[in-house]
């Protein structure tokens, strides 16, 4: 038997599995937002910074490559490891169960993932692939940008995913360090600084601009 | 769910006398008493186990069932007594299940092999404190099985994690150290306990308050052991 089919075999191996694969995402996230808000300094830097991407030819696949892989096992650990918790209580507790430690974001976290997958698919065909949107001009994401969010259904469904990937994060970033093992032993260890500042960055970061757009302070 | 009448109970009672009262008043009546499990009521032995109001071991922390006062309650209280509720901890009778998952988890790995015969001097392997300290934390558990019946995922992590820390932290934890982490991770598997999600649940259901660092430190160990064969730990661990 091989080490990967070692790891993949185990719940503790699937959750090794889900953190590096999150984390991927999460450099990428951290990244994409900080691109993103390259529309606040006018059309010219965004779209700058697109063409330059698009200007890498086929490269652009390898990261993209990367990133569906790295996707399709957190989703496929995701839900191998929902199903086993399932099995593990096939009878629930008559007078419930009353959570104390989990935070909104442990609690949320299966949902919360449910809800960026749904998300991403729109998300793919509104402004990358743009079939999804009503005005796409191929090459100005800028352009695609102000007239993407003029509709406040758009808006609406950007900000409840935002804030989905926000709580994913709380909870994922701090989570996967502990898969991993590398987190330091702690006094306190639901505490969690690093994973609220990278939550707090891509939850604002990706909100603020389907909202400036909207109250039409990026225009 | 039953319910039964408890009257007259005292405050300082334990939970545990509280029901040897109503098994009484049931017997006398020529019922059949309630059959739970319980052994050292001095929160040692890890035999008593109750979800209580869905909290396992009730409200107070760090308190195994045992310890808990009826005071905890208020008078006329109606409090659901429910027996942990798991696949691999099925129902014997009543509030009592069978735990013998736990054990298997032991037999793969939840032990050190030492020298037979005379014994040896004390302090002859130096351990710093801090070791020392972490260690014995770890080494509180009672095996009583809360962090299962509290988390959502019926996960046997804490318990499990609990056993490798201690032990793959003392000197002489080290030569099983990674086909120790293996087995026992894999044998929580084979028992149909649920993965980790770190919800955190468990920490605070345990009557030894023992920390999820442990988890984070089986974790380490399991993935040293997969990712490196100098241990030969996979070879071991088949
Ligand atoms: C932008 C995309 C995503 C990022 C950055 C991300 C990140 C993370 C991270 C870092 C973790 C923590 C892993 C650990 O504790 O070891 C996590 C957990 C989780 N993710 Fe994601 N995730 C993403 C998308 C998804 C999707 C699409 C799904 C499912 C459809 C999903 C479902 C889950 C679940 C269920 C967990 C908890 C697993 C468990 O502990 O049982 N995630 N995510
Ligand atoms: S009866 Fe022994 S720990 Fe409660």
């Amino acid at each position: 038997m091989n080490r990967l089919r070692l790891l993949w075999d185990s719940s503790v191996g699937k959750k090794v599995v889900m953190a590096v694969s999150g984390l991927i995402w999460v450099a990428y996230l951290v990244t994409h937002v900080l691109a993103n808000l390259l529309v606040f300094q006018g059309p010219g830097k965004i779209n700058a910074y697109s063409a330059l991407l698009r200007g890498t030819g086929g490269a652009l696949w390898a990261p993209r490559l990367v990133l569906i892989g790295a996707l399709v096992l957190h989703v496929i650990a995701a839900a191998q490891l929902t199903g086993r918790g399932q099995e593990a209580r096939p009878v629930a507790y008559a007078a419930g169960r009353r959570p104390h430690a989990s935070t909104l974001a442990a609690r949320t976290i299966r949902w919360g993932g449910a809800l960026i997958l749904l998300f991403l698919v729109y998300h793919v065909l509104h402004f990358t692939v743009g079939t999804a949107h009503p005005d796409f001009v191929e090459g100005n994401p800028y352009q695609n940008v102000i007239t993407g969010f003029r509709d406040p259904v758009v808006v609406l469904v950007y900000l409840v995913a935002m804030a989905g990937v926000g709580l994913h994060l709380y909870h994922g970033v701090w989570s996967s360090g502990r898969s991993v093992g590398i987190s330091p032993p702690s006094p306190r260890p639901l505490r969690r600084s690093l994973a609220l500042v990278l939550a707090l960055l891509v939850w604002i970061g990706f909100s603020i601009i389907p909202i400036a757009v909207y109250a039409g302070l990026v225009r | 769910m039953v319910e039964y009448d408890a009257g007259d109970i005292g405050p300082d009672m334990s939970f545990l006398e509280m029901l040897d009262v109503v098994n009484e008043r049931l017997m006398e009546r020529g019922e059949v008493p309630i059959a739970f499990d319980h052994d050292c009521r001095e929160g040692i032995c890890g035999s008593c186990s109750l979800m209580i109001n869905g909290v396992a071991h009730g409200p107070e922390r760090g308190t195994a069932t045992c310890q808990l006062h009826m005071r905890s309650f208020a008078d006329g209280d109606t409090i659901s007594v429910e027996p942990w509720r798991a696949r691999a901890f099925p129902i014997v009778k009543d509030l009592v299940v069978d735990r013998g998952a736990f054990d298997r988890i032991i037999q793969a790995g939840g032990y050190i092999t030492a020298p037979t015969g005379s014994a040896r001097d004390a302090n002859t392997i130096l351990i710093s404190k801090d070791t020392v300290d972490t260690a014995m934390d770890a080494a509180q558990c009672i095996a009583c099985g809360a962090c299962v019946a509290a988390c959502p995922n019926g996960s046997a992590s804490l318990f499990t994690a609990s056993k490798i820390t201690h032990l793959s932290l003392l000197p002489q934890g080290q030569p099983e150290r990674y086909g120790r982490a293996l087995r026992m991770v894999a044998q929580m598997d084979i028992e149909h306990f649920g993965g980790c999600t770190l919800y955190g649940e468990c920490q605070e259901a345990c009557p030894k308050e023992i920390s999820i660092d442990t988890i984070t430190r089986m974790n380490r160990d399991f993935l040293r052991a997969t990712l490196s064969q100098g241990h030969g730990a996979i070879a071991r661990a088949e």
